[in-house]
């Protein structure tokens, strides 16, 4: 049982608290003034050197947000959010943007080596096999400092960049899909992350590529009462395929922080995309201090023919997550898949699903959701399977399984199925649970003690969808998840 | 949403004016109808923004309040019955409640079994009988929209009592109809089963086709320990009816309660059902079979609240929707910290026949107890072709052979719900189905 | 007689059945075998009527008459039986209930009058006894919870009972032991008559040694390759189909 053993020493070495990420980097920041007002979003617009056509629809997004109200309708409950206590901009203070990794504060780099991401590219190559590297783009609060391989890259025709640089270098691309996956006014995180979006990754795949290597953005939030609001832009054009990950973690502090994301993507004509998400924000600490408030829009078109979105997330971080990765099957016989892991201990609380929304012919959706809820937390898989009058032959198959360690904490799952169409068939099944005793006894009597016989039988509880992930992260994410739930047991 | 509450719908201000009127008239504390009465307008007819209601918009379904129903004489209340046919082939005990009120000339109150009490709804509310204490056991509903105008309205029913240890053999049939103009009826039946008695429930509900009857009906069974209940229900109200319904059924320790819906009948139906274990050991089984075409809507909503531990909740309902007919099917079994080991399985399946029909399912766990057990399952789609096939390759014509699958695929339910010695109330609860298929080849 | 002529067949863009020819006379037993994919039981679909195949060209006549436009029903009533090779469950239908509902139909399309319950039941249970299915089984869901063999007999209790003139067995052998291979055998061979055809779909000799066929037909590549007499079928056991293997691959 080596994997488990190693969490074991893991969850030994790491102190009473488990978040390893904890730490905070000391720089010299530039911010904007805190609060949020039209001149706000033109400071942020400045000094992204921004078009003025972005700036107005960044205005426009604002004076939406102004008229809309926080939803209320997920199982979360929070302290109001004073929007204008919040800075919307900080970015650590350098004279001009970094040209290469060695203008980047060293201090930065530290950061994310302590983080285990590498992002001087002789150091990834180092020991690495080919077509086992990754691309990463580093966003530091507010801003992208560093993206790598962007050369290799654009030597196959892909464009992986930050979103603030493809609003200036390709603008004709940004102007014809930012928004039109989420739109502007979508709901009320989304305007507010239209109107106020810092930074946040672009890519393009061109058509008949397949993206040479992973891509991946790994996102810090570093300073206090700071929001981060990132925007992410992922077209795979005809015939391309490209596979995203994403990683995020933040300092333990006392207070909550707000981290609203938008991300969009689009698939074209037979074009595949596969998104994965490890969220290991900070959680706050066991008594629900602290913590990431994660309210992130997240949403694939199947735009194309054919076209296939996957979203596959794990989710062990954030005080309070409210996420529901979607697709929109518009092309015939486009697939959206979701595959998620959540789990939730101390007071987190999570809200997490997905909508496949079927609009053409053939389309067909899979969601495996495996939600585990220890300690005294609330965890919910909200979910939407629908399917329009033109989608025949629509297929969906949905699993929810839930899991409950001890009882204090609550697994709850709601789905809506919606069907206009004869010949769609969708299936649906949820089952809840506790760990079985005869597994644990079998387990035990095998020589493993109560956690680890726990942790062994999580894994396999997961193993469904943490195969979907991408090998590294896969091991990564099965840490993850047996160091989220010390502590749960006994 | 604040801005939309203001403005009333004409339904909404026609309700105000009827309990206006009524309500000098109607029996019992008037002030406890005028609460709930306060409940319907603090948040009006529910609509889609409702959580509740999401997928049954009665505020935009309902277009106008009718009259409340007159009470009938004798004569004409014979007269109505007459025309009701549902269980009429079960050997029961009949009380009929016509127009909203009970019929005692139409009913067998003088003969009733032994160990069964009955008083008219009406006379308790009068006379504040001790047993109404029993009312509105389960809290949950109070803050139900449908439930709330009924309370306001309710103008009569009957309180059931069946003594402790009394064995009933004779099912006591509630026998509800409706005649004349379109109107509106509210009625509560309260059915208070003691320590150890077991007894029989059914209940039928017809008018005419092509009235606009807006029925409000409500039965609340409390089942003390040890007891065993079984309640089986024929929704046939009109075509053009806009029936809701609430049956709420708090059960004890070591109970064996059923409840099974067939619905053919209404334009908009609502059943409501509000289940909850209150001791343990006990199960508890909800069923409904629903058929549905031209442009019905049809609504069934349950709320299954564990409470205490060692229960088990089957909840089994099918849908087959024709026309342009909508099925709505929402569920939740909710699990309290206190029910552990609970064992609760839920499964809703529908089949559509048309390129016209609408399913909507939301079945929902919510779950705050660790070594509990619970699944849902719900499916929807067309009739497997691979059966029509094998069925058809045998000779049987493509309408028969859908019409022999779909009989299967909703008698399931009458098959679970009543046992296979009883041949004549098998019968009686597949001829609705029979009737509807063939309606339909 | 049942006739088929230049038979194409296409699922989802991919070639079934290419240029079939067949022709069976009354009275005949005629044995298809082949290798595994080689479309026998694409064949048997398509004279029964399954849809989700795209029929391109050719012909299925029954005594002259192309039967591809009727749905299965009205075939069944033309007298085209099918023994699945997986027989349906139907949960909730009584094994009787279809039984009588599938006979009445057949013989109300026929305009022949509907068999009366006590005559029905007669006609059930002696076909039953022959098969040796237990009258407990008839009273259970159709196929629900039965093992493999009693799917099998209950296909041939159905055959005996409709008396239909074109039977086709698809690989009717498979899952059987000996026993039960020898009474379903049985009950095939007492339905042998001189109207009666049968296409017998298998892809070992070991049925045929039961029910012995007039004719053999090898099928490889959505065609038949080779005919002959009962012997084909000896010398195929002996040799196996890698001949007709090597000449799809070339």
């Amino acid at each position: 049982m080596p994997a488990v053993q190693d969490t074991i020493d893991r969850v030994k070495a790491i102190d009473v608290d488990q978040y390893k990420y904890g730490f905070e980097t000391i720089l010299e920041m530039e911010k904007a003034p805190k609060g949020l007002n039209e001149d706000v979003i033109r400071f942020i617009s400045a000094k992204k050197d921004e078009p003025e056509w972005m700036l107005e629809w960044r205005l426009e997004a604002y004076r939406r947000w102004l008229t809309m109200q926080e939803p209320s309708w997920a199982r979360v409950s929070y302290p109001k959010i004073d929007f204008n206590d919040l800075y919307y901009y900080a970015a650590p203070k350098m004279n001009e943007a970094p040209k290469s990794l060695d203008e980047v504060d060293p201090e930065i780099l530290k950061a994310y080596e302590k983080l285990g991401i590498p992002l001087r590219e002789q150091e990834i190559l180092a020991g690495v096999e080919p077509k086992n590297r990754v691309a990463v783009d580093a966003v530091f609060d507010s801003v992208s400092v560093a993206t790598t391989f962007k050369k290799e890259l654009a030597e196959a025709g892909v464009i992986f960049c930050s979103i603030s640089e493809a609003i200036r270098e390709h603008p004709e691309l940004v102007k014809k899909y930012l928004a039109s996956v989420v739109p502007v006014s979508d709901n009320f995180y989304a305007t507010l992350n239209s109107a106020v979006f810092t930074d946040g990754s672009f890519v393009y795949i061109p058509p008949g590529v397949r993206c040479p290597m992973e891509l991946s953005t790994y996102f810090r939030i570093n300073e206090k009462n700071t929001g981060q609001f990132e925007r992410t832009l992922i077209i795979a054009d005809k015939g391309s395929y490209v596979s995203y990950l994403e990683g995020c973690t933040a300092p333990q502090r006392d207070e909550n922080q707000l981290h609203a994301a938008v991300v969009e993507l689009v698939a074209l004509d037979d074009a595949e995309i596969k998104y994965s998400t490890v969220q290991n924000w900070y959680p706050g600490d066991s008594e629900g201090k602290g913590g990431i408030y994660n309210f992130v829009t997240k949403r694939g078109d199947c735009r194309g023919k054919n076209s296939i979105i996957t979203w596959t997330q794990v989710e062990t971080g954030s005080a309070i997550t409210w996420k529901y990765p979607s697709c929109i099957l518009r092309g015939d016989g486009s697939r959206g898949e979701f595959y998620s892991i959540a789990v939730s201990n101390g007071r987190q609380q999570i809200d997490s699903g997905t909508k496949m929304i079927h609009l053409g012919k053939n389309t067909t959706s899979r969601i495996i959701s495996k939600g585990i809820s220890a300690g005294q937390s609330e965890n919910t898989y909200r979910g939407l399977v629908s399917a329009h009058r033109k989608a025949s032959g629509a297929r969906n198959f949905t699993n929810c399984d839930s899991l409950l360690i001890g009882d204090r904490c609550g697994a709850h799952t709601v789905p809506y199925i919606e069907s206009k169409n004869a010949s769609a068939v969708f299936e649906h099944e949820a089952t809840t649970s506790k760990i079985s005793e005869d597994q644990l006894f079998y387990c035990m009597q095998r020589g493993l003690d109560e956690e680890e016989a726990v942790a062994l039988i999580v894994n396999g509880f997961v193993k469904d969808v943490l195969q979907k992930l991408p090998m590294e992260f896969a091991v990564e994410a099965q840490k993850l998840i047996s160091i989220s739930l010390e502590g749960s047991v006994g | 949403m604040a801005d939309v509450q203001k403005f009333k719908t004409a339904a909404e201000t026609g309700l105000a004016e009827r309990f206006s009127q009524a309500r000098a008239s109607l029996p019992g504390d008037a002030a406890a109808r005028a609460t709930a009465f306060a409940r319907f307008t603090d948040s009006g007819l529910p609509h889609r923004r409702v959580e509740e209601w999401k997928y049954t918009d009665l505020r935009a379904a309902m277009r106008e309040a009718a009259p409340l129903a007159g009470k009938l004489d004798d004569k004409a209340a014979a007269a109505a019955i007459a025309g009701a046919t549902r269980f009429a082939e079960i050997d029961a005990v009949r009380i009929a409640i016509v127009n909203g009120h009970v019929a005692a000339s139409a009913s067998d109150l003088g003969a009733l079994p032994a160990g069964v009490e009955i008083t008219t709804l009406s006379q308790a509310l009068a006379e504040g009988h001790p047993l109404l204490a029993s009312l509105g056991a389960i809290p949950e509903a109070a803050d139900n929209v449908a439930y709330a105008l009924n309370a306001a309205f309710m103008t009569d029913g009957v309180v059931i009592r069946v003594a402790a240890g009394a064995k009933v053999e004779k099912p006591l049939h509630l026998r509800f109809v409706i005649d004349g103009e379109a109107s509106a009826t509210a009625t509560r039946t309260l059915a208070l089963v003691e320590e150890g008695a077991s007894v029989t429930l059914i209940e039928s509900h017809e008018c005419a086709d092509g009235v606009a009857h807006q029925p409000n009906d409500v039965l609340e069974i409390v089942a003390r320990d040890d007891t065993k209940v079984e309640h089986l229900r024929i929704d046939a109200h009109g075509d053009a009816a806009l029936a809701l319904s609430t049956l709420t059924a708090y059960l004890g320790a070591r109970v064996a309660f059923d409840t099974l819906n067939l619905v053919t009948g209404p334009a908009l139906m609502r059943h409501q059902v509000y289940m909850t274990f209150a001791g343990d050991h006990t199960t508890g089984a909800v069923r409904g079979a629903t058929m549905v075409t031209g442009r019905q809507h049809a609504d069934t909503t349950l709320y299954v609240n564990h409470v205490a531990p060692h229960c088990e909740s089957r909840e089994l309902f099918k849908t087959v929707i024709d026309g342009d007919a909508t099925g709505v099917f929402q569920g939740k079994i909710a699990v309290a910290r206190t029910a552990q080991k609970t064992d609760g399985k839920m499964m809703s399946s529908a089949v559509l026949l048309s390129e016209g029909g609408t399913m909507n399912n939301k079945p929902e766990l919510e779950i705050f107890a660790d070594d509990v057990l619970c699944a849902h399952g719900a499916t929807c789609g067309q009739l497997d072709d691979d059966l029509l096939f094998y069925l058809m390759a045998r000779g049987i014509p493509r309408p028969e052979a859908e019409a022999l699958l779909l009989e299967s695929f909703l008698g399931e339910t009458v098959e679970e719900a009543v046992g296979e010695e009883n041949e004549t109330m098998r019968e009686t609860l597949m001829a609705p189905i029979r009737a509807w298929l063939s309606a339909r080849g | 007689m049942l006739e088929i002529k230049n038979l194409v067949v296409e699922i989802e863009g991919k070639r079934i059945l290419d240029g079939l020819n067949l022709s069976v006379n009354n009275g005949e037993v005629a044995a298809i075998m082949g290798p595994n994919g080689s479309g026998k039981s694409t064949l048997s679909y398509i004279v029964a009527g399954k849809e989700d195949y795209d029929i391109l060209d050719g012909e299925v006549l029954l005594d002259g008459e192309n039967i591809l436009e009727m749905d299965p029903a009205e075939r069944a009533v033309k007298g085209v039986f099918l023994a699945f090779q997986y027989p349906l469950e139907i949960p909730g239908v009584a094994t009787m209930t279809f039984l009588k509902a599938a006979l009445n139909a057949q013989r109300k399309a026929r305009g022949e009058t509907e068999l009366t319950t006590p005559d029905f039941i007669k006609r059930v249970n002696a076909a039953a006894d022959k098969l040796e299915i237990p009258r407990e089984m008839l009273r259970r869901a159709l196929n629900v919870g039965f093992s493999g063999g009693e799917k099998k007999r209950m296909e041939i209790l159905q055959m005996a009972l409709f008396q239909p003139r074109f039977c086709i067995l698809d690989e009717t052998d498979s899952g059987l032991d000996i026993d039960a291979l020898r009474v379903v055998a049985d009950g095939v061979n007492a339905l042998r008559s001189p109207d009666r055809t049968f296409l017998v779909i298998t892809h070992y000799q070991r049925l045929l040694e039961h029910i012995v066929p007039d004719t053999v037909h090898v099928m490889a590549n959505g065609k038949v390759v080779k005919s002959g007499g009962k012997e084909l079928a000896v010398e195929l056991e002996a040799n196996g189909y890698a001949d007709y293997k090597a000449q799809e691959a070339a």
